[in-house]
Formats: C-alpha cells, structure tokens, sequence
C-alpha cells in the first residue's frame, strides 16, 4: 500500500444517501480476476444507458469535474455487499479520498486497507462542501497528519481512528504486521482456541 | 458472583490472540468460507508475496455467485467460466477443500455452512460475503470482510478488529398466524432504518425470536447486514443443538458432542446483561411485509400504501426510488402487478422455505405470462425437497425448478430479470439494478411471493386460499 499524508484535488459531488456497493460497481463487472481496471464501470448503470451512452443526468464525467479525487457523498455509503471492488474502482477512477456523514461498516474498513483516506465529517459540513462544488472547481485540501480539511472557508478538523490514520501514513501492510504475531498466533492454537480461554 | 456478559462479549473475549491498548484486537478466525468472486485476488496476493494458507483445515470453498442455475455443463459465459477455475486452481494449489459445480456439498455458501455443521455456536466465522451474518443464527460471531481481509485471514487466520459495541433488538410477544421470519426482519429494518445497526453486533431476543425455527432465525439473522450491523446472532438453545446433531462436521461420538452442546448453551446472554443500546418492536403489529423501494428499508405492511413525498423529510429520495420503481405515491400495495417470481437466495432457499411455499401453490397454477422459478439453496436442499415432493408441486404449478445458487438475487449468472421487468423476490436486496440493469425487486416472504405468482399481484397470505364463509 502506498503511503499517504496529504491530499489536494477536485471535488466531485456525488451528495445522495444510502449509496450501495450494487451502485458503486454493478454486479456484471465483478467477474475480473484482478484488482485494476474497474475505474471505467464506476456507477455504471447511472453514467451509462442500455446502449452504453452517457446519461446527461449524472455529471461525473462533466468537464467541470475533469481529474476529481475526492468523493463528496451522502449518509451511509458503500452500504449492502462486502466487494471490495467498490474501492477498487473508486480507486482507479481517481478517487484518493471520500469524505460522507457517515459510512456502512464493511465499506470504511475496506477502503482504508486500498489507501484510501475516508473522512467521516458533520453533515453540515458535508452540506456546504456539497454545495460549493456544484459548480466544479472546488478543490479541498486534506492532511491526514493535522487532521484537517482545508478549503477557502477555512480548516475543519475530523477525527479518524489512529490505527487506520497510522497505517495510511506510513503504507503498512497489515499482514506484514500481523505474521510478526506469529508466536501469539501459535500460542493461541496450542491453547485449545476457543472454548479453552474465557 | 461472575460478570454477567453477553453472547458477543463472551465470543470475542474467547478469540482474542493479541490486545494492545490504542489499538484494535487481533481475533481468531475458526471457520473461513470462500466463493469465487471476492477470493481471486486475496489468493494471488498470497502467490505475490510467496504465503501460504495458514489453515487450509479451517477454509471451506464453494462456487455460488456465477454458477449457471441449468445446463451446468455449458457455461456460455467465459468470464464467468474463468472466475471458477481461478478458485479451482487456487484451491487445489493451496490445499483448500472445495465444493466445486458439480460437488454433491455444492450451494449457497450461507446454506451449506449450516448443513454440513461448518457452522457451529461460539466460532467466528467469516467470508467475502456480507450475508455471513446468517451464521448467527446459531450463536456464532459471523461477519462479511472485504477481499484484503480475505487475503489476511487465509495467510494468518485472523483479523483485525475493534471489540464490537453491542445492540439488543428485542421482539416482545409472538408473531401472528402467517406472518413469517422475513417479514419480522422486514418490519425491523423499516421501523429502525438502513443503518440502526451501524457499528455494532445486534443480538435478537425475545419470545417471538425463540419460536422462530433454525431456518427464520437465519432469515433473520441474514439480513442484519441490510440494517447496517456487520453481524446479527441469536443464543442457542435446544433448537440450535438439535439442528446440529448428526451433521457432518460436528463430534460424532455421543459424549464428546454432549459436552460440545453444554459449552454451547452456557454460551447464551446472561440473565441481566448489559448491552450498549437496546431497541423494541412488538411482534404482535407485524403484518406480511413488501418492499416498494430501492432500499431495504423502503418497506411496509401487505395492507399499507407508498408513501406520499409530502410526509417525508428525504424527498428526493423517495421521489428517486419511485420513479425507479414505476409506482405512484399512495398507491396501495395490492395494485402492484408483477411478472417474475424468484424463490430462493441465502435469505429464504432452505427445505423449509420451499415447503411453504409449495403448500401456497399446491393444486393451484403460476398467472399467465409471469416467469416463476424456484432456486434451491444447495443440492442437499434440491434432493431433499424432491424427496418430499415439492418439485413437483412447483413444477406443475408453472414454476422452473433449477439447480443451486444465488442466481437472480444478484444476476451474475444468466438469471437476470429483465429491464423494466418487476419481480417478487425472496432475497434481501431491492437495490436499483440489483436483479438486473432496470429490473425492479420487492422483497417478501417466500408465502408471499407464491401467493403473487399465481394472482400476479400481491395478496394477503393470511387471507389467501381460505375458502369463502358461509353463513
């Protein structure tokens, strides 16, 4: 995983509540063997008709957001399926990090482990940043360090957890981290596992 | 005398190899299922980085997502075709046991744990699933993970996570005649919402819980991830045990399987503990459900209407999910007309789902011009309800009789309700586009949906098939 300390970029505002993992990459593309390469099907069936023609409606590839990165959306996205596709191609669109009132469990856990800074802010918050981009050209400045979101209104300070803050800083892995438990992992085993500790 | 715990403290504290403070847990997995479609990368990182997998004893794989649901033998599509000899080699070349297409243990990942007795109370369990949370039912700590945690838990057989807060959902007094598990899980995510559940383990209590049998406690306890709790259980008692005894992974000998079955039941909530949060619902209220919208929080009563955009404070939402559906505000639910029916999927393909679904349909015919399939959730249920007759039954109903698999719940096989195409399903998600790019889903109980294929529209089970009063 690539490290990640600060990021400066374009703001897409996607707003709506409730966006599930079946939106943010349809079932039909799953099917890859691969982690790469799921950036063009991002929220496919909005972007796209029968024919495979862009909808007007749905103004992610408009100009006016060309080279986003950061994902502004609403209450509890990335609900329903586990795939992790849905980072994947969130990721290989461009996007590096994703700021929403708040995010279904499995989607938040997901996305840091692919490097992606995920900042739960307040709604009102999420509000005006949603707003103030409806136009394009908004960017926003995050540093995972500070903790802050930097636009021309001023700096927000999130909250994040320090385990996922720390592993994002410094690119970790975590099964690296995790083999250096080996002998606790063992131990563990040889104790009888489950039943045998309460 | 000791702390009074509950089950999901009692779990977790059992399973945790490693705490340091300031950071999260690291547990113990004792049982990995794997399918094909969220398994392929997790495999190749461990072929990049030269690991093994660590338990192959405690992995147990199965194709569900893509497996055609007729004509096995031909997969017409490649892609598909490729993603099941990817898991193909990866099992073998990493030792893991598979129940390929063809394999007599083949099925639904979620219905297959249970019967072959993978799944048992006190283990965690995982899979690149988010509806692992149906192994709940028996009392074990069950949760969907992404594809890095699949690839974390085959090279180290744990995981990483914060002790989770704890939810009691509590369904005080009994359910009526007819009203079914599905709807009770229904009526939960409608009155609490899409994300009640977020950050937590939810434990359903409750006298209408206890009555539920193994099959609505996994109904239950399957769509626990659509209120937004990665895991939902219930405590076992002596329903859980009897399911268990004789299957095929759980202690043949008498005694051992004995002391194995107290450990389980000591493993129940104490009387008297505490959890972070607890919420009601009074199972006496619940009528059948149907899902209207695009969420499966976009529910309501059989005898209810959608909701009117003027009573609502998420309006463009609602006004989204409507026109997505092609409803009209306040329109009754009985005057939604459908064209497929589709019986099956983790939530409700289980013996007993199909045999109340076949006593519906039994004498009776599917309306003209709908498509009404039944998907058995693996070849153990598909043999046994044809041993009970119940193919018949559907097929001569009008209903297609398939081979196991998820099928059209997600339609990554050739089982796609068609764009603008309305379906009753008895799967969990009604999500824009889930069945099929354009296809609308409602969601309800497999009586539900049976009573809809033959009126083509729906009904109220309750009332339905009872014979006119004369008075």
């Amino acid at each position: 995983m690539e490290a990640i300390e600060k990021h400066t970029g374009t703001v897409y505002p996607l707003g709506r509540d409730n966006v599930d993992t079946d939106q943010i990459i349809p079932k039909q593309f799953l099917k890859r063997v691969e982690r790469t390469g799921f950036g063009e099907f991002v929220f496919y069936n909005w972007r796209f008709d029968d024919e495979g023609n862009p909808k007007e409606d749905f103004e992610i590839d408009s100009p006016k957001y060309e080279g986003a990165s950061i994902l502004i959306a609403g209450e509890n996205f990335g609900c329903g399926s586990s795939r992790e596709h849905a980072p994947w191609a969130l990721l290989d669109y461009g996007f590096k990090v994703i700021i929403a009132p708040s995010f279904a469990d499995i989607f938040y856990s997901n996305a840091f482990k692919n490097g992606i800074i995920v900042i739960e802010a307040e709604e009102d918050k999420v509000k005006e940043w949603q707003e103030k981009a409806q136009n394009g050209d908004f960017m926003l400045a995050v540093d995972l360090v500070e903790q802050t979101v930097t636009s021309d209104s001023g700096v927000y300070k999130f909250d994040i957890p320090s385990y996922h803050k720390e592993k994002l800083i410094n690119g970790w892995d975590d099964i690296s981290l995790t083999l250096q438990l080996e002998d606790k992992i063992k131990q563990y085993e040889e104790s009888g596992g489950r039943m045998g500790i309460s | 005398m000791a702390e009074k715990k509950t089950i999901i403290d009692k779990i977790w504290e059992n399973h945790v190899v490693h705490r340091e403070e300031g950071q999260p847990d690291l547990i113990y997995i004792d049982q990995h299922l794997v399918h094909e479609v969220t398994s392929p990368q997790a495999f190749e990182g461990l072929r990049l980085t030269g690991r093994k997998v660590r338990r192959p004893d405690l992995t147990f794989a199965t194709m569900d997502h893509n497996v055609p649901t007729k004509n096995r033998e031909n997969i017409r599509d490649e892609i598909s075709a490729k993603q099941m000899d990817a898991l193909k080699k990866n099992c073998k070349d990493f030792g893991v046991k598979l129940a390929d297409m063809f394999h007599p243990d083949q099925g639904i990942v979620h219905v297959i744990g249970p019967q072959l007795g993978l799944t048992q109370p006190g283990k965690t369990i995982v899979c690149g699933d988010s509806h692992t949370s149906t192994h709940g039912a028996f009392g074990a700590l069950a949760f969907g993970i992404g594809t890095s945690e699949v690839e974390h838990v085959l090279a180290t057989q744990t995981l990483y996570g914060d002790r989770p807060k704890t939810m009691n959902v509590k369904v005080n007094g009994p359910l009526g005649a007819g009203v079914t598990a599905k709807d009770l899980i229904l009526a939960i995510i409608a009155k609490f919402g899409v994300k009640f559940g977020t950050g937590y383990v939810v434990e359903y209590t409750g006298e209408a819980v206890r009555d539920l049998t193994m099959e609505g406690r996994m109904t239950v306890c399957n769509m626990s991830i659509e209120g937004g709790a990665r895991a939902g259980l219930i405590s076992p008692d002596e329903k859980t045990v009897d399911f268990l005894t004789g299957r095929r992974y759980v202690p043949k000998d008498e005694e051992e399987f004995n002391a194995l079955a107290g450990d389980w039941l000591a493993l129940a909530t104490d009387e008297g503990a505490e959890y972070d949060k607890t919420i009601e619902i009074d199972a006496t209220q619940i009528e059948p459900q149907v899902s209207w919208g695009t969420n499966p929080g976009m529910v309501v009563p059989i005898s209810g209407t959608t909701p009117s955009l003027d009573s609502v404070e998420n309006k463009d939402e609602i006004g989204r999910a409507l026109t997505y559906m092609d409803l009209e505000e306040n329109q009754p639910i009985t005057s939604i007309e459908i064209d497929h029916v589709f019986i099956g999927s983790c939530t409700n393909s289980r013996v007993l789902d199909l045999q109340r679904a076949a006593k519906i349909i039994e004498g009776k015919k599917v309306k003209a011009g709908i498509q009404a399939m039944v998907v058995p959730g693996s070849f153990l249920v598909k043999q046994e309800a044809e041993a009970l007759g119940l193919d018949e039954v559907f097929k001569s109903a009008g209903f297609e009789w398939r081979d196991a698999g998820c099928s059209a719940c997600l339609g990554m096989n050739d089982d796609i309700i068609p764009a603008g195409g309305r379906c009753a399903s008895t799967s969990n998600r009604n999500f824009e586009g889930r069945q099929g790019n354009g296809a609308r889903t409602h969601l309800v109980s497999p009586e539900m949906a049976a009573a809809a294929a033959i009126e083509g529209r729906f009904v109220d089970v309750r009332e339905y098939g009872k014979e006119p009063q004369i008075s």
